[in-house]
Formats: C-alpha cells, sequence, structure tokens
C-alpha cells in the first residue's frame, strides 16, 4: 500500500522502536503533526520552545543507551534547535532531528520560513540530508538512526520538504544499512594493543585517563576490570565521570582545569599515560607545550581517528570500540603473566598520597553564609549517589562534578563541550521520561536556569517531577570569577539585577517553590523535596556570592600550575 | 609542505559544500580545488592541494575521513604520481612582440587557441609549476588575464584510486 511521506515518516520512528518526540509544529511538519495525531506507538512531548526538544531529547539519550528524537518546522524551528544540535553535536551524543522544510519548488525562493538548514547545521551535524523525493524517505531515515549511533556518535538531521510528506509510494523500513563510505572500526589492531600493554607493564609512573568514550562506548564495567586487575590510578573527564566508580579509592577524580590537584599532578608527571575515549581536550590538558614531557609515552584509544594526535602527538595509537580494546587488553593481560612493577608502584601511590593529603576540594563548613559546595555534598549524602544529576554551565556545574561522587555512568549529563547555559533543565525532562522511576535532579545557576526556564511548563503538562537545585549566587558566578582573577576585579555585566522571585516564578508555573538561606536549612529543604514524590520542586539556595571553584589551571598554562585554596 | 590530496565521494548535492566547509571551518589551507564526476556517475572525484606541517596535512586526511560522504582519500604526495593543471592566457602580442609570444608559447608546450591583431589566447598545460615558470618568463605587462583549473593528480603506475 502506498503511504504518504508523513505516514512514513511516523512509521520509520515507530518501527525504529522511537518511544518519545520531542517536538514543536508549525507549516511545514503539519502533516506530520497530523499522522502523529492518528497513531499511539510515538509519544510526543510539546516543548516550550525547540532547543530544549533537542536538549530533552539529548538528555534521553545520554541516559539510556538509545537516540533522542526531535521534530521541528522550518525556518525558526530549524534555527531555535542549533544550540541543541550543536550541543549533542559537540559531546558525540546521538540524536536525530527531523525538520519541516519549505516544498521542493519553494527551495531558494527565499518562501516563507526557509531557511537553508543542511547549510546551517552542516558544521554541527555528524551528517545531514535534504529528502527530495519521497522514495528516498524511509532509507534515509534509517541511515540517520544508523549514523547518528554507530561509531563515534553525534546529531543527524533529515530535512523534508513540505511536498514530500503529501507525496506518496510503497513503505518499506530497510533492516539495515551499509554505507560504501561509512564504516566505522571497531575492532582494536591486537598488535597495537599488545604493544600497549608492554608499555602500560613496563611504567614507574603509569596513569589512566578515561573520558565520554567509556560512558558512549558502554565499558565502564571493562575499564573497571582493567584498572583494578593493573592497580594503576585512573581519572576521569567532565565527560567520563561514572565511567570508572567515584568512590573507588584508585579513583583520583575529574582531571582538568578544575580538577583536583592529585589528578592534574600525576596526569603531569607520569611516564605511560594510557587514554581512553578521551580527547585532550584544552580544558583537560591546558597548554599542551606544558603538558609535553620528554620521558612520558602515551596510548590513546579512540574509536574516530582524528581524536587521536589532534593536540598530543601520541606513541601507541589504538583505533576501535573501547568496550572491545578495554576487553582485549584484559584478555591479553590475563594471558600474558607479566605484573606491573610492585616496587615502582608503591612509590608512585605514596607520591599520589601526598598529593592527595592537600585535600585540594576543602572549604568552608562552618560558614554561615550557604556554601554551594556543601549543597551539592548534602544532595549527594540524601540521593545516597543514586540520583540522574543534570547540570548548567558555570561553577555550579563544577561543584556538582566535584562534589556528587557518581559511581555509575550515565548519571552525569551536562554539556561539557560546547558549554551550553539552558541545557539542565530540558534535558532533564529527557532523563526523567528514560528514567520516570528514578531521581532526577538539575544543579543550575540563576543565570542559566533563566536560559530555559519556559521549560517549567512542559514539565506542568506531562507532571515530570524533576527536582531543581539552584545554586544562586546572584553572579554569572564562572564570568565573575575570571573577571575576579584575570580582569581586575572588574565585574563587567555579569551581574544580574532584578532576578525572579524564583519560588513565586515555580509556583506560577504550578510547583512548588522553595527558598533556602541557611546552611541549616539545606538538608531538611532537600528531603523534603524529594518527600515531594509527584512534584517539581524548585529549591532556591541562596549562596556565598563570592565562592570561587577551585582549583583552577588558568588558561594557557600547564596542568601543575594550579591555583588552589 | 605542499599535498595534493585526491578523493572519491558520493555524487550528491552538498558533498562539495561538506569539504570546502571543512576546510574553511578547520583553518586549513586550500591552493586549489577541481571537481568533477568520474566514469561511474555515482562518484566525484576531487583533487585538493593544500599546504600544512605534516600533523595537520594528517588531520586534514582523516577529517576528511570522516565525512559521511567521502568514500576515499589518499595524499598523492606520499607516493609517486602525476600532477597537470590547465591554464588559459592571453597576452598581449602585438607588432614585434607577436613573434616572441609564439616563440614563448612553443617552448612551454602551450598551443595558440585564439587570435586577434592584439592578442593570443594560449592553453597552456603542466604541473602547478610549470604554469608558473611560463608567467615568469613573460615580460611584465604582457598578461593580460589568466584563469587556471588547479591541479588534478592522479598515482604513477598501477596506483589507483576506486572505489
Ligand atoms: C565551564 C566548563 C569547565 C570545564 N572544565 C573541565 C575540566 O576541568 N575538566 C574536564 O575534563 N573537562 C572540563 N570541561 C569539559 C571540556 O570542555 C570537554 O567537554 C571535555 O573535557 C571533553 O571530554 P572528553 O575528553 O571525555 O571527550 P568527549 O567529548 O566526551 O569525547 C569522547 C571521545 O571518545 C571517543 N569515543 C566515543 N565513543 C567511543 C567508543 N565507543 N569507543 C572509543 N572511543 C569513543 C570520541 O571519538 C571522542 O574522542 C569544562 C566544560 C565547561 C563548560
Ligand atoms: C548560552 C551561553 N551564553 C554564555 C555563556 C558564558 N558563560 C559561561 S558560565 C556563565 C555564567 C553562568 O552563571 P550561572 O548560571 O548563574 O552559574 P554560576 O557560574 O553562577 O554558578 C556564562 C555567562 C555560556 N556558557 N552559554
Ligand atoms: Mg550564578
Amino acid at each position: 500500500m502506498e503511504l504518504t511521506g508523513a505516514e512514513i515518516t511516523m512509521r520509520c520512528l515507530a518501527d525504529e522502536g522511537v518511544e518519545y518526540l520531542f517536538g514543536y509544529p508549525g507549516g511545514a511538519v503539519l502533516h506530520i503533526y497530523d499522522e502523529l495525531f492518528k497513531q499511539d506507538r510515538v509519544k510526543h512531548i510539546l516543548v516550550r520552545h525547540e532547543q530544549a526538544a533537542v536538549h530533552a531529547a539529548d538528555g534521553y539519550a545520554r541516559t539510556c543507551q538509545k537516540p533522542g528524537v526531535c521534530l521541528v518546522t522550518s525556518g525558526p524551528g530549524v534555527t531555535n534547535a542549533v544550540t541543541g544540535i550543536a550541543t549533542a553535536y559537540m559531546d558525540s551524543i546521538p540524536v536525530v532531528i527531523v525538520s519541516g522544510q519549505v516544498p521542493t519548488h519553494a527551495i531558494g525562493q527565499d518562501a516563507f520560513q526557509e531557511v537553508d538548514t543542511v547549510g546551517i547545521t552542516r558544521p554541527c551535524v555528524k551528517h545531514n540530508f535534504l529528502v527530495k523525493d519521497v522514495k528516498d524517505l524511509a532509507a534515509t531515515m534509517k541511515k540517520a538512526f544508523y549514523i547518528a549511533t554507530s561509531g563515534r556518535p553525534g546529531p543527524v538531521l533529515v530535512d523534508i520538504p513540505k511536498d514530500v510528506t503529501t507525496a506518496r509510494c510503497e513503505y518499506v523500513y530497510p533492516d539495515k544499512v551499509e554505507l560504501r563510505s561509512y564504516s566505522p572500526v571497531v575492532k582494536g589492531h591486537s598488535g597495537q594493543i599488545k604493544k600497549a600493554l608492554g608499555l602500560l607493564l613496563e611504567a614507574k609512573r603509569p596513569m589512566i585517563y578515561t573520558g565520554g568514550g567509556i560512558v558512549l562506548g558502554e565499558a565502564s564495567a571493562e575499564l573497571t576490570q582493567l584498572v583494578r586487575a593493573l592497580g594503576y590510578p585512573c581519572t576521569n573527564t567532565l565527560m567520563g565521570l561514572g565511567g570508572y566508580p567515584a568512590t573507588d579509592p584508585q579513583f583520583m577524580g575529574m582531571l582538568g582545569m578544575h580538577g583536583t590537584y592529585e589528578a592534574n599532578m600525576a596526569m603531569q608527571h607520569c611516564d605511560v599515560l594510557l587514554a581512553v575515549g578521551a580527547r585532550f581536550d584544552d580544558r583537560v590538558i591546558g597548554n599542551p607545550k606544558h603538558f609535553f614531557q620528554e620521558d612520558r609515552k602515551i596510548i590513546h584509544v579512540d574509536v574516530d581517528p582524528s581524536s587521536i594526535s589532534k593536540r598530543v602527538k601520541v606513541d601507541v595509537p589504538i583505533v576501535g570500540d573501547v568496550k572491545e580494546v578495554l576487553s582485549e587488553m584484559s584478555r591479553q593481560y590475563a594471558a600474558g603473566g607479566t605484573k606491573p612493577d610492585a616496587a615502582a608502584l608503591k612509590a608512585w601511590w605514596t607520591q599520589i598520597e601526598l598529593w592527595r593529603a592537600r585535600d585540594c576540594l576543602k572549604y568552608d563548613r562552618a560558614s554561615p553564609i550557604i556554601k554551594p559546595q556543601m549543597v551539592v555534598q548534602k544532595l549527594y549524602e540524601i540521593t545516597k549517589g543514586e540520583a540522574f544529576v543534570t547540570s548548567d554551565v558555570g561553577q555550579h556545574q563544577m561543584w556538582a562534578a566535584q562534589f556528587y561522587k557518581f559511581d555509575k555512568p550515565r548519571r552525569w549529563v551536562n554539556s561539557g563541550g560546547l558549554g551550553t547555559m539552558g541545557f539542565g533543565l530540558p534535558a532533564a525532562m529527557g532523563v526523567y521520561l528514560a528514567h520516570p522511576d528514578s531521581q532526577v535532579v538539575c544543579v543550575t545557576g540563576e543565570a542559566s536556569i533563566q536560559m530555559c526556564i519556559q521549560e517549567l511548563s512542559t514539565c506542568k503538562q506531562y507532571r515530570m517531577p524533576i527536582k531543581i537545585v539552584n545554586l544562586n549566587n546572584r553572579y554569572m558566578g564562572m564570568v565573575r570569577q575570571w573577571q575576579e582573577f584575570f580582569h581586575g576585579n572588574r565585574y563587567a555585566e555579569s551581574y544580574m539585577d532584578a532576578l525572579p522571585d524564583f519560588v513565586k516564578l515555580a509556583e506560577s508555573y504550578g510547583h512548588v517553590g522553595m527558598r533556602i538561606e541557611k546552611p541549616e536549612d539545606i538538608e531538611p529543604a532537600l528531603k523534603e523535596a524529594f518527600a515531594r514524590k509527584d512534584q517539581l520542586v524548585f529549591m532556591d539556595f541562596i549562596t556565598d556570592q563570592t565562592e570561587n571553584v577551585f582549583p583552577m589551571v588558568p588558561g594557557g598554562k600547564g596542568l601543575s600550575e594550579m591555583i588552589l585554596v | 609542505m605542499k599535498h595534493i590530496i585526491s578523493l572519491l565521494l558520493e555524487n550528491e548535492a552538498g558533498a562539495l559544500s561538506r569539504v570546502a566547509g571543512l576546510f574553511s571551518a578547520r583553518g586549513y589551507n586550500i591552493e586549489s580545488l577541481t571537481v568533477a564526476a568520474t566514469e561511474d556517475a555515482t562518484l566525484s572525484r576531487m583533487t585538493i592541494v593544500t599546504t600544512g606541517s605534516d600533523d595537520v596535512i594528517e588531520q586534514i586526511t582523516k577529517q576528511l575521513n570522516k565525512l559521511v560522504d567521502v568514500v576515499k582519500v589518499v595524499d598523492l604526495s606520499e607516493g609517486e604520481h602525476i600532477e597537470r593543471e590547465l591554464m588559459l592566457v592571453k597576452v598581449r602580442a602585438a607588432g614585434k612582440d607577436r613573434e616572441e609570444m609564439k616563440r614563448m608559447a612553443d617552448i612551454f608546450r602551450g598551443r595558440i587557441i585564439d587570435v586577434t591583431d592584439k592578442t593570443y589566447t594560449i592553453e597552456l598545460t603542466g604541473t602547478g609549476q610549470k604554469l608558473d615558470a611560463f608567467i615568469e618568463a613573460l615580460e611584465e605587462g604582457a598578461v593580460l588575464e589568466t584563469v587556471r583549473t588547479g591541479a588534478s593528480g592522479i598515482g604513477r603506475g598501477e596506483r589507483i584510486l576506486r572505489v
């Protein structure tokens, strides 16, 4: 039977097993919405801004092993979505975006709500398609899902002109796709793995540094097994938190600009570094020139060859999927019989413990003003480390990363690569839908939360009992911190006058609002909020305005040049 | 160093802009870029001449390979290869210069393909260097207009780039 393009679009989504579609209607997608209305396999979540549709799909994807999917209209629908798409792109998150386009005959005519969607999104998608013929639609949808989820994941956009949604053809959803121009390498070269293991076992000062790739590649069990077997220290990037259990004694904390003293020192002074699913970001190693050490050997495992030797020269490159490579490494280690140099390792751990004793994350626990770190610490205790935590961008994000100890992957959801303020709340909506029986918390700041505050309305409509922890320092704290350190205390426009009353704001959206001003009220407030199982609670914590995030590696400096408390 | 990179890409609308966009977004140099369909209608062949350190060239080939529309990438400069570029050049050729200009064209194995009483239009094929040398060899002010295609490259001997 022949179906219309709109029917085919919906059938593809359903056949792909899509549970939720995050979207916002408009002229170019009306036929698709009409088909959406007639079916009940895919549930639609009506957001209040297209940026939020993508962030929600992204949050969904980050916490379950499935891609997130959204639907937006042409023109402003797409341009609103761009920030979300770029966010997903920078963090390699599988999201499929279906966008409406003006009819094929109107393309290029400056038609109403026409933008060059493929052109605008090209630099921030893994791939995109413009479907000009309904006969290509189903196959293109299949390709989109395949590309988004395989290899190094990423967002893929499918732009569908309105006339294609009304044109008809036979519907067949392909079982699988093969693309001659795209076939990600999965298995790592076993010779290279052997070489890497050899180096690792000769190390006097080994270090294991892992990132988002462990989370994306579902390899935290394999990583944990290998790290424990070797007895080596392990650090995670901001994107990799939860990839290795944070409460394990071999865990060194996060590394990088706001990483721990011990992680950064060990990273700088190790003689063999195993990097897995991490991309030597500038926020991680600072200036590559300062990072360089003559006698340090680097092994780098990544599914994307272009991540390897991009910023840092690597001695043993291994292109492959983390899960495959790490299991092969463990297998070879078990079979090999060679053990790490016990004496050297002992001396190395002694050094590390000295660094650790510096207690770089200390803060004034007796302060009469609420310290933001304490809020996160209490949040961690009260949720027993089991919550899904989303975040926005700024100091609060760093404190969440430093003080919430993630023992499992896919529990920590934040925008690391693009650093998108406004990500936290909509991402939490997607997380909630993926895990409706879990606690979902958004740790945010008073500036960030205002960037997608309208989503409180979506949360009401779909009864999403998200807990919002607003670390309200009445400053764009991260900006203020840089101005304090590097711009002579000139706080240019990092202060917001006329903040809303967040309690009333939450209430006006139909939620519960709380304002917490004293340290002794932190715990009771959190407990009460979590006791309200079916309600969204907005907790506005009035925190110390002048608190800074430490340690800090200033831009352009090396990892051992940290500013400490 | 100068490199000649050859690629096969899907003959799809927008594939060219993905490649060109990659170079501008990542700040890579393009000295020239040529593209046309091949004997297989589903594939285009592109030749890019670029410059950069070894690290940059390595990133360029990796990034190109990563584009979903790109089927194959080879850095021709890594081995024996042939490079050819076509130039059309309109030169002043009046009076006593006329004979000299014809002689120059002959020396460089150029062909005069259009003539007026004041000008010649010369067609010249060769490596970029040879075309540069021709322009250099002409008297100042003799050149009225040049148009160059950018280099096309192919491996020597049995080196073949195909799917
Ligand atoms: C305010 C702010 C401060 C920040 N401070 C810090 C900081 O102090 N420390 C820090 O670490 N970050 C920090 N960041 C984040 C930083 O900008 C980067 O986003 C982050 O460091 C990148 O993490 P990653 O290296 O793990 O790479 P990701 O972006 O997570 O990339 C994952 C890598 O793994 C690879 N990969 C994916 N899947 C697989 C697979 N299956 N197999 C193999 N490989 C795979 C990918 O190809 C890629 O190379 C900060 C961000 C902000 C906004
Ligand atoms: C969309 C966007 N615009 C600007 C920035 C730059 N920026 C980074 S952090 C920050 C301040 C965030 O303030 P707030 O949300 O209150 O968090 P705090 O640092 O105070 O915890 C800004 C403006 C950004 N990351 N994203
Ligand atoms: Mg703030």
